[in-house]
């Protein structure tokens, strides 16, 4: 059960319900494919440092989970055909990425270290 | 021999460079967040090229996580490829 972190970007004339409705979709693919989704976090419309299918905005969600290392390519294949989702990645965490991601969760991240750097 | 030529007895004291650290190690930074954009900005050049290890300063093994987090970043359109940003 390898700890896994999905960024998906949608394209940008997605209404809120169809985000929500996709989010459920995949959480739940996760969840029946054998995985346990760990936190999701939707950032929303932001806007994209370079065009992608010549659209300058993008809906960006973040989902952690955990899952069994062969989950991910059954997720890959859905979500190629899913013709809303512009891009996405799935990279794996080591411990330090799923250490850091809880502390940040929790606020407990020490913002100062990083901003005397 | 050029007349104006002024010679100095002792060598003149050029301002010795900081010393630069990797900042990872000095603050214990394990994993390098590709969703931090600010964080990451600080390893970029004004047209979002990696910076050296000999300008950031960074161990070799930190130099790597931070320029797959910058690549990463790229790829999911939080960082530019080119640019002229004026960071």
């Amino acid at each position: 059960m390898n700890s896994y972190e999905l960024m998906v970007i949608f394209t940008p004339v997605l209404s809120e319900e169809d985000f929500k409705a996709s989010q459920k979709k995949y959480s739940d693919l996760i969840a029946e494919l054998g995985g346990a989704t760990v936190h999701s976090n939707p950032w929303g419309l932001k806007s994209l440092a370079y065009p992608i299918q010549k659209k300058t905005t993008g809906i960006y969600w973040l989902l952690e989970f955990q899952g069994p290392s062969d989950l991910n390519e059954k997720l890959k294949i859905q979500m190629l055909r899913d013709e809303q989702i512009m891009r996405h990645m799935i990279t794996r965490l080591d411990k330090y990425a799923v250490e850091y991601n809880h502390v940040k969760r929790n606020g407990g991240f020490a913002m100062q270290d990083k901003q005397e750097a | 021999m050029a007349k104006n030529e002024i010679k100095y007895l002792t060598a003149i004291k050029q301002e010795k460079p900081k010393k630069k650290f990797c900042r990872f190690k000095k603050y214990g930074i394990k994993y390098v967040d590709y969703k931090d954009v600010e964080f990451l900005k600080k390893f970029i050049n004004e047209q979002g090229k990696l910076l050296p290890r000999r300008l950031s300063g960074n161990s070799l093994k930190y130099q790597r996580k931070v320029q797959d987090a910058v690549k990463k970043a790229r790829q999911m359109a939080l960082l530019p490829y080119v640019t002229d940003l004026l960071k």
